[in-house]
């Protein structure tokens, strides 16, 4: 449409819409190629989405999705979001998010600063290799991991505590430790993924801006005070605000395996995700965790949507769409 | 001044040293290290873990060196008797790991090409079909349903494994990007010469994207090779085909479930015969193993990957 001039160069004869037609055709492969791709996204996205319907119905597996009734009221199943376990589910996973957010990329942040003023060339790629290392752990392995060292019996942690004559900590029991625990995780498996990302915007700074800055007698700290932030800004307000889209999803595997589903945890580690996961599996209420979950994808629509909005308006080219 | 620019970088790196090592650079030094030694730290408890005998860990915890006294390869033994199921598990994870990386590149880059032609009638409208399902989800539980009760003949075979996984919004956008940078004048010449547009793409837009390739490849490999979640929800009864994570996971699940339960004498001998922590951490240096020994050599593709992908999608 945008070239409609070099199209007519080259075809001279036809109308528009004849025109419009054979090049369609001319083009057959693309539409070919499109196809599997699009039969996937259609089974495994487009296909659950009509499926969320569940949600207003009383599902039978003889009966199927279309095919069950409608729940009497319509919205009864959405009930369940006032229970106390979905109401402390939603709190727990804004208030983790948040936290996630907040703290996650002030670290990140200070690490990339960090790692941009280390000189030594190895002494670098050592340590920012080992820095994003945790990145590529499955979460069940994050899980052994955190047993390793939490665990009451023969966690190191416990070790070191009684070797200094400390009482034992039952972590798997005790939830007010946790908030702190999936902080130091969710950092410890992506402060380093995330300080790349910053470091590349800081290699894109003007060197002249430093050298200028040296000229004036600028200290390091200084030049990461009044050069490095200021341009990480953009940067790091899409970030946050792309963060914030999604912060009413969790990151299942984490939530489920390093907690190991532990009951005792609930009570500051359950999230959505693992509530609907546990509605599902096993009170197999498919109505009721269909709801929740719709619940959340719906919140989360508008809040990605407003928030990559926000982004665009800071910076045209950060915005996922 | 102009004219210097380009070296500017290695000029200021050399000022940076005449500046002398101060008590600052020493507290940077320091603290990038400390991260990364905290990074480091669990992988070294568990390969120290993996070879610690029960004695020592009950006595004094997990360490990262347990004494020449507390050191047994009895871990590594008793997962050589139980070999099978971890051979099954690698047979099985190889295969979607390396079956499931090749379709899904394919499938993908396929995608990635055609919505990188401007011209194409209905772009548009097939790029935001790709998008809305990175924007809204139906929810873990209609996408449950739907492959239990309408994709039965899916369930319980290595294909639940795999078809699942292949599309992926993120990739699609990758290649897309990555083929909007070829210059237009490749595919015009290819056309002119009488090549239809599935030969440009995989005789000359494969050809010349290596780097974004890899790149994919990796993110996509350590996507299947990581996957428990698959194996969780649609391999049911055959439990053979369950992936080496999901063995990692059913490890746990099991010692936690004779934890709670009562102590009998039948479950003494049962916990007896199942694996103690140490050939947990065994089975993870076993599974993991290969991550950690292909890490130095894929590292550099993974730094580009999280820069092309902070490019928008």
């Amino acid at each position: 449409m945008t070239n409609t001039a070099s199209e007519t160069a080259r075809s001279p004869r036809g109308t528009g819409a004849r025109r419009s037609f054979i090049q369609a055709l001319s083009s057959w492969q693309l539409y070919v190629m499109a196809l599997p791709t699009m039969a996937l996204l259609f089974v495994f996205s487009y296909w659950p989405m009509f499926g969320a319907v569940l949600a207003f119905k009383r599902y039978r597996v003889r009966d199927g999705i279309l095919g069950s009734a409608w729940m009497n009221p319509l919205l009864r199943n959405f009930q369940a979001l006032g229970s106390a376990d979905a109401r402390q589910a939603i709190r727990n996973t804004l208030f983790l998010n948040f936290m996630f957010i907040i703290v996650g990329t002030a670290f990140a942040l200070t690490l990339a600063l960090m790692f941009n003023e280390v000189r030594h060339k190895t002494y670098k790629k050592i340590t920012q290799s080992l820095s994003f290392l945790p990145y590529f752990i499955s979460t069940v392995v994050i899980g052994i991991f955190a047993s390793g060292m939490l665990n009451y019996e023969n966690g190191s942690i416990n070790g070191m505590l009684a070797a200094l004559g400390r009482e034992k900590i039952g972590f798997f029991m005790e939830a007010q430790y946790w908030p702190l625990i999936l902080l130091i995780v969710t950092i410890w498996k992506g402060a380093g993924y995330s300080s790349v990302v910053y470091l590349a915007t800081i290699a894109g700074v003007d060197a002249e801006l430093y050298e200028a800055a040296k000229i004036d007698g600028a200290s390091r700290w200084g030049e990461m005070w009044h050069i490095s932030l200021p341009m990480l800004r953009p940067t790091v307000i899409v970030l946050t605000l792309l963060a914030i889209g999604r912060i009413m999803n969790a990151d299942f595997g984490l939530f489920y395996n390093v907690t190991q589903d532990m009951p005792t945890l609930y009570s500051t580690t359950d999230v959505i995700d693992t509530h609907v996961y546990r509605l599902l599996r096993k009170r197999g209420d498919i109505g009721i965790s269909t709801a929740v979950g719709l619940f959340q994808s719906t919140i989360s629509f508008v809040l990605v949507l407003i928030s990559n909005y926000a982004a665009r308006k800071i910076d045209d080219s950060a915005a996922l769409f | 001044m102009t004219a210097s620019a380009p070296n500017t970088p290695s000029v200021d790196r050399s000022a940076g040293i005449k500046r002398g090592f101060s008590a600052g650079s020493f507290f940077i030094y320091l603290f990038v290290g400390a991260f990364a030694m905290m990074c480091l730290y669990p992988f070294a408890l568990v390969i120290a873990g993996s070879f610690t005998t029960k004695a020592y860990s009950t006595l004094h915890g997990f360490t990262l060196w347990p004494g020449t006294d507390g050191l047994t390869l009895a871990a590594y033994q008793s997962l050589f008797v139980n070999m099978t199921f971890i051979v099954n598990g690698y047979k099985v994870t190889l295969f979607t790991t390396v079956f499931g990386t090749m379709l899904s590149l394919f499938t993908n880059s396929m995608m990635g090409f055609v919505l990188s032609r401007k011209h194409l009638k209905g772009r548009r409208v097939i790029n935001f079909y790709v998008l809305f399902t990175m924007l809204f989800s139906g929810g873990m539980v209609p996408w449950y349903i739907i492959c239990i009760r309408y994709l039965g003949w899916m369930v319980d075979t290595i294909w639940a494994l795999i078809i699942p996984m292949l599309a992926g919004p993120w990739n699609i956008f990758l290649f897309r990007n990555y083929f909007n940078s070829v210059p237009d004048a490749l595919y015009e010449s290819a056309r002119i010469d009488g090549a239809g547009d599935f030969r440009i793409y995989s005789s000359i837009y494969l050809r010349v994207s290596a780097p974004v390739l890899a790149t994919v490849t990796l993110f996509t490999a350590l996507g299947f090779w990581n996957d428990w979640w698959l194996g969780l929800m649609l391999i049911k009864d055959h439990t053979e085909l369950y992936p080496l994570q999901m063995l990692l996971r059913n490890i746990i699940s099991n010692l936690q479930f004779l934890q709670t339960m009562e102590s009998s004498a039948q479950v003494q001998m049962m916990m007896a015969s199942i694996p103690s922590d140490s050939v947990r951490m065994a089975l993870v240096i076993v599974t993991t193993g290969p991550i950690l020994l292909l890490y130095p050599f894929v590292q550099r593709y993974f730094v580009k990957g999280i820069m092309v992908g902070a490019v928008k999608g």
